[in-house]
């Protein structure tokens, strides 16, 4: 590829983009140099191996995110809106709805959740961080590598067309030569070697530094849904680690894993590519199931309804999750009886999904609700998530799918299990745990703008697709014809992306006003709630906890405060052994990124040159013998007076 | 993080960390197994498909694939071995064996090395067939963690003759010491399921 054709040339809508981002990053390294912010940026964030610093940045990263993907989705919904626009050209409608999906999935609902788990998790079973700081750092790193590599595909280069589940014949080189696809099979990698890590990390740390007594059945439901999905994705990435590892040798070195010609099979790209996908989709889902769970428990003022059925439900979910990839390609012709065995495995799923819709009705059965933004998103979340499961129950039946397959009858399926799901719980997360975060609450008030439009965009959004879905119009299609009857659904469903973006806007003014002018008095534990991270201060000290609680029951900290056993005495007060800071995951980002370009372009001596980074990297790791430091009895004994008064 | 020591039992379980450590490599060893089995999967589907170029009983020689096995049998008992002299406390013995495992590991990546290049001599390279592609991405990964694993160790000969055995150095060489056993176990398919099986079919 020569170099006068790296930067996209695609008309006013990219050169527009190119000059905004080209402005945004200099405006923001102008704005850090001119506050002398660079060391405190360093020191504080680029090198921090705190997990609740690193999940503040996957947050930030995942609502960023979210911008990039929802303005995709507003483009696509603007092509739409009319019979034969001519906003966007076929090409690039394939490239935004492929860059929509990619970052929705993978970079913004995957950060958002890994994000509050961070966070949360080593606070919830009572732990000083994860059990392995420096590669959860690196983790994020890769992350967020990988991100912005894909990220760039957009004006650099070109971006991914081929959707985001890139089936081949149509993802290799034959049909869709450039570089965009390769984009999605390098920084996927990327970012995919950084989740797994993730996944291997919070095994360890939930199995080996829960607080003393705090058996498995005592774990938060947070914890526990953190648990499996951890499990899920040791179990799962790696298949998609081979996929897209067969994906870059066909696309950059001409193997034949995939093409039709010389022996290839384009149905194992779709086999390893759903052996993954299907999993993943419950990696997203079981943490937010988790965090509807704490938010309606403490909301309900009440423990958590059934909570071994939901222990249960959880695993049968995971173990299902493995059984029912065929089910997105019923179609492909596997035959009748393949067919059915996974039609009977994914309408199994229903079963372990509705015990937990049952529990959370009946947690709040006779609760005295308190009607909080999180509550608010977690009672949206039960009708509209229902819609979704159904539908899903719809499109299990084999026969049955022949009828609605790649129609937008699936698309409103999948956004109707995935942003109830995900992105609602991912706000009540946030509007529940800001506070032990920040030290700060969002704005109640503004949070019920950003509610209600959110909801009420969504469903105007999303329930026309079912319609039109069965109308006929399949997904992807970039524009059609008067007269099909597809126009006014479509048109209504454009006006309600834009309430749903308004819905967005109101959030990110949220975050803006509660930062400015929030009451920074929330004290440790502003809902009256049932868990140990709120047993801490708000935020958390960089230790978490003065002194390991001991938990003898579930829902440990609501039974500490009804036996009067919140206090700290002065002589508890010992040394906390922390650890330090790290460079080389900054670093290793840094490398990935740079090989990974080169890789995407084929300029495979640069790529190998600069490789020499991430083995320098590594080397350096290997050699690393920093034990961390201690923090001292003064300073902690300094931190904890100033929000709980004079020690005793 | 914390200060559970634990005095007794084997050097590299001792802390909290260390435990953790190697409870991490083993679910590590577990995404392992998973990204090993897709890679069979994969050259069990692929494995007919040749395409009209070279076929699993033209290309492979027993003789050559006998040496290879042997050799890499034989370093992970001699990494067992320097294991053992690990817990007996004995550094040289330590150094002495994990360099003999390192020097049969090499072998065997030479080995392995010729073995490619002859195929690639004789008209199958990875852009030939199907079933080729899956041969040579499932042989080099095995191929490449191996000579990964050769580089780590050496890596930490280094630190091991300059620290001695510590906690920290016993339970890094031990970590590695299961990695280089995995890749045995790999191996041991390799041979079973796309040698020997190759020939006969």
């Amino acid at each position: 590829m020569s170099l006068d054709k790296l930067l996209v040339d695609g008309g006013p809508l990219i050169l527009g983009s190119q000059i905004a981002i080209g402005l945004t990053i200099v405006s923001i390294l102008f704005l850090v140099t001119y506050l002398k912010k660079w060391k405190y940026l360093w020191k504080e964030w680029f090198t921090t191996v705190d997990h609740k610093k690193i999940g503040i940045m996957y947050i930030l990263a995942g609502v960023v995110m979210f911008f990039r993907g929802g303005v995709d989705g507003l483009l696509m919904k603007a092509q739409t809106a009319r019979p034969n626009m001519e906003f966007l050209d076929a090409q690039h409608y394939d490239e935004i709805f492929t860059t929509h999906g990619v970052i929705m999935i993978l970079f913004m609902a995957m950060p958002l959740l890994i994000g509050i788990m961070n966070v949360v998790v080593p606070l919830q079973i009572g732990a000083r961080d994860v059990a392995f700081p420096k590669l959860n750092a690196l983790s994020f790193w890769l992350f967020f590598a990988g991100a912005m590599l894909f990220n760039i595909s957009f004006v650099v280069g070109g971006s991914p067309d081929a959707g985001w589940t890139s089936y081949f014949p149509l993802a290799g080189k034959e049909f869709t030569p450039g570089v965009g696809n390769n984009y999605y099979a390098i920084a996927l990698q990327i970012a995919g070697i950084g989740t797994l890590a993730t996944g291997i990390n919070f095994i360890v740390t939930i199995l080996k530094m829960r607080a003393p007594g705090m058996g498995l059945m005592k774990m938060p439901m947070f914890t526990w849904t953190s648990f499996i999905t951890s499990i899920i994705i040791v179990a799962a990435f790696p298949i998609f680690t081979v996929a897209l590892a067969f994906m870059t040798l066909d696309r950059l070195l001409g193997t034949h894993f995939f093409t039709v010609a010389a022996g290839g099979d384009p149905m194992l790209w779709l086999n390893l590519f759903w052996l993954w996908g299907h999993p993943e989709v419950y990696i997203v889902i079981l943490p937010a199931f988790g965090m509807f769970s704490e938010v309606i428990a403490t909301f309900a003022r009440k423990n958590l309804y059934g909570y071994k059925s939901m222990v249960a439900s959880i695993v049968g979910i995971a173990f299902l999750s493995m059984l029912v990839w065929v089910h997105h390609f019923y179609t492909m012709g596997s035959g009748p009886a393949v067919n059915s065995v996974f039609s009977i495995t994914t309408m199994m799923i229903a079963i372990p999904t509705g015990v937990k819709i049952f529990n959370w009705l009946f947690t709040m059965r006779k609760g005295r609700i308190k009607f909080t933004n999180a509550m608010l998103w977690s009672l949206a979340f039960v009708p509209c998530f229902t819609i979704g499961g159904v539908t899903g129950v719809m499109l299990a039946m084999a026969a049955a799918d022949y009828q609605y397959h790649n129609t937008m009858f699936l698309v409103a399926h999948f956004h109707y299990v995935l942003i109830p799901g995900v992105v609602f719980a991912v706000f009540a997360g946030l509007y529940y745990w800001w506070p032990k975060m920040f030290g700060f609450a969002l704005n109640e008030k503004i949070g019920k703008w950003h509610f209600w439009l959110f909801v009420i965009g969504f469903n105007m959004t999303f329930m026309p697709m079912f319609f039109v879905g069965l109308k006929g119009m399949s997904r992807r299609m970039y524009t059609y014809s008067e007269g099909l009857g597809w126009e006014g659904l479509l048109g209504f469903s454009a006006v309600g992306a834009l309430v749903l973006a308004a819905g967005f806007a109101a959030l990110c003014y949220n975050i803006y006003w509660s930062f400015r002018y929030a009451s920074r008095d929330v004290g440790n534990d502003p809902w009256d709630a049932r868990t140990l991270e709120w047993a801490t201060a708000s935020p958390a000290p960089h230790y978490n906890f003065a002194k390991t609680p001991e938990v003898s029951s579930l829902d440990e900290y609501w039974v500490m405060k009804k036996e009067g056993r919140t206090n700290l005495k002065k002589e508890e007060i010992t040394e906390i052994h922390m650890p330090s800071n790290a460079w080389s995951p900054f670093f290793m980002c840094v490398a990935f990124g740079v090989v990974g370009f080169f890789l995407v372009f084929e300029w495979f001596t640069l790529a190998a040159i600069s490789a020499v980074a991430i083995v320098i990297g590594l080397i350096a790791n290997s050699f690393d013998y920093d034990e961390g430091y201690h923090v001292s009895v003064e300073e902690v004994e300094e931190t904890e007076r100033k929000w709980r008064g004079e020690l005793k | 993080m914390s200060a559970h020591t634990q005095s007794t039992g084997p050097l590299e379980y001792r802390g909290l960390q260390n435990q953790m450590n190697i409870l991490g490599f083993w679910i590590f060893l577990g995404a392992e197994i998973v990204l090993f089995s897709t890679l069979f999967a994969s050259y069990f589907v692929l494995e007919m498909n040749t395409a009209g170029g070279p076929t699993q009983e033209e290309l492979f020689k027993i003789k050559d694939v006998m040496i290879e096995t042997m050799l890499l049998l034989t370093s992970s008992f001699t990494c067992g071995l320097a294991i053992h002299q690990m817990r007996e406390n004995k550094l040289k013995g330590l150094i002495s064996w994990m360099i003999v495992t390192l020097l049969l590991g090499l072998g065997f990546i030479y080995m392995e090395v010729t073995e490619f290049i002859h195929y690639v001599h004789e008209g199958a390279t990875i852009q030939t067939s199907g079933f080729l592609s899956a041969f040579f991405t499932l042989l080099g990964t095995h191929g490449l963690h191996v000579s990964l694993g050769i580089g780590w160790i050496i890596l930490l000969l280094i630190q091991l003759a300059r620290r001695g055995l510590t906690p920290v150095t016993a339970r890094k060489t031990f970590i590695a010491s299961l990695y280089w056993h995995f890749l045995d176990v790999v191996w041991i398919f390799i041979f079973t399921f796309v040698y020997l099986k190759g020939m006969v079919m």
